[in-house]
């Protein structure tokens, strides 16, 4: 392992780790919710009644935050690391997954770490266990 | 608060939690699929960003989660809704490898993905909607199983 000093960003993935950080605060002291973005999605396939509205706010703000970007600073499209089918076959993964696994990065990874769950802690050593296996045999499997 | 204001509070509070959580994903650098793949590539020029985004989302959010355990209510007067599961069970396990795996290979997990949608490109349109019938799969197999117990007797 060589670390990639280049490309390395301590101070801005910090800063908006920071950001992330607050998101979550406000949403469970003010809406006592998890900010797991997989759960707030998929909660929105149920139809469960008074729970729509408040998922619907929560993910607004999440997609106007680059429109909001870029009203003060320019904001490139990012080059994907797959294309077509791969991209398809992953999001469906993602979804499945997140879903049965009850979070995500957000949800298990953020939220759930900050509350010390042990299910939280073992969903996210196991997801960032499979994506270093997933990308050292699509880059290094020869 | 009336009901209908703490209603409105309760919006504005998600719609506020979800720009913060948006714009500290572009800033964090976690809407670039390539920044995220390097920080999943040990074994190639490692890039360890994404440790600082957590270390910084965990380090705000855990007073948050600290004063929010010990409430019954949110501040808007919503029920606070914390998961009290500790299993570690096969769904969570399974799920979160399956999760692994689609997000090793794309470089998205769900809420850069969904941030990524109005910053432009192809790859979050093709990524999004799969993401989403794989969710709608889950949903329908739930649905299935809840009807097959429900009809069968004991």
């Amino acid at each position: 392992m060589s670390i990639d000093w280049q490309h390395f960003t301590p101070i801005s993935s910090l800063a908006g780790g920071t950001l992330i950080g607050l998101g979550a605060a406000l949403l469970v002291l003010f809406d006592g919710r998890i900010a797991g973005v997989s759960g707030i999605l998929g909660g929105l396939l149920r139809a469960a009644r008074g729970e729509r509205a408040w998922r619907i706010a929560f993910l607004g703000g999440l997609l106007a935050a680059a429109p909001l970007w870029r009203l003060f600073a320019p904001l490139a499209p990012a080059q994907p690391v797959a294309g077509g089918a791969w991209l398809v076959a992953a999001g469906l993964l993602v979804g499945i997954g997140t879903r049965y696994g009850s979070g995500c990065t957000s949800g298990h990874g953020v939220c759930g770490v900050a509350r010390a769950s042990p299910r939280s802690l073992a969903a996210t050593a196991l997801f960032v266990a499979a994506g270093f296996a997933t990308v050292f045999l699509l880059r290094h499997g020869g | 608060m009336g009901t209908r204001t703490s209603f409105v509070a309760t919006l504005l509070a998600a719609l506020a939690a979800g720009l913060l959580f948006g714009v500290g994903l572009i800033l964090s650098g976690m809407t670039e699929p390539a920044k995220v793949a390097a920080f999943l590539d040990l074994a190639g020029s490692w890039d360890p960003s994404l440790l600082c985004v957590m270390l910084g989302a965990i380090a705000v959010a855990a007073p948050a989660f600290r004063i929010a355990a010990r409430r019954k209510a949110a501040i808007t007067g919503a029920p606070m809704q914390l998961p009290r599961s500790r299993r570690i069970d096969r769904p969570l396990v399974v799920g979160s490898l399956a999760f692994g795996v689609g997000w090793g290979i794309a470089g998205y997990c769900p809420g850069p993905a969904l941030a990524s949608l109005s910053i432009g490109g192809a790859a979050p349109w093709l990524f999004v909607p799969a993401m989403v019938a794989g969710m709608a799969v889950f949903e329908l197999a739930e649905w299935m199983r809840a009807s097959v117990s429900a009809k069968s007797p004991g």
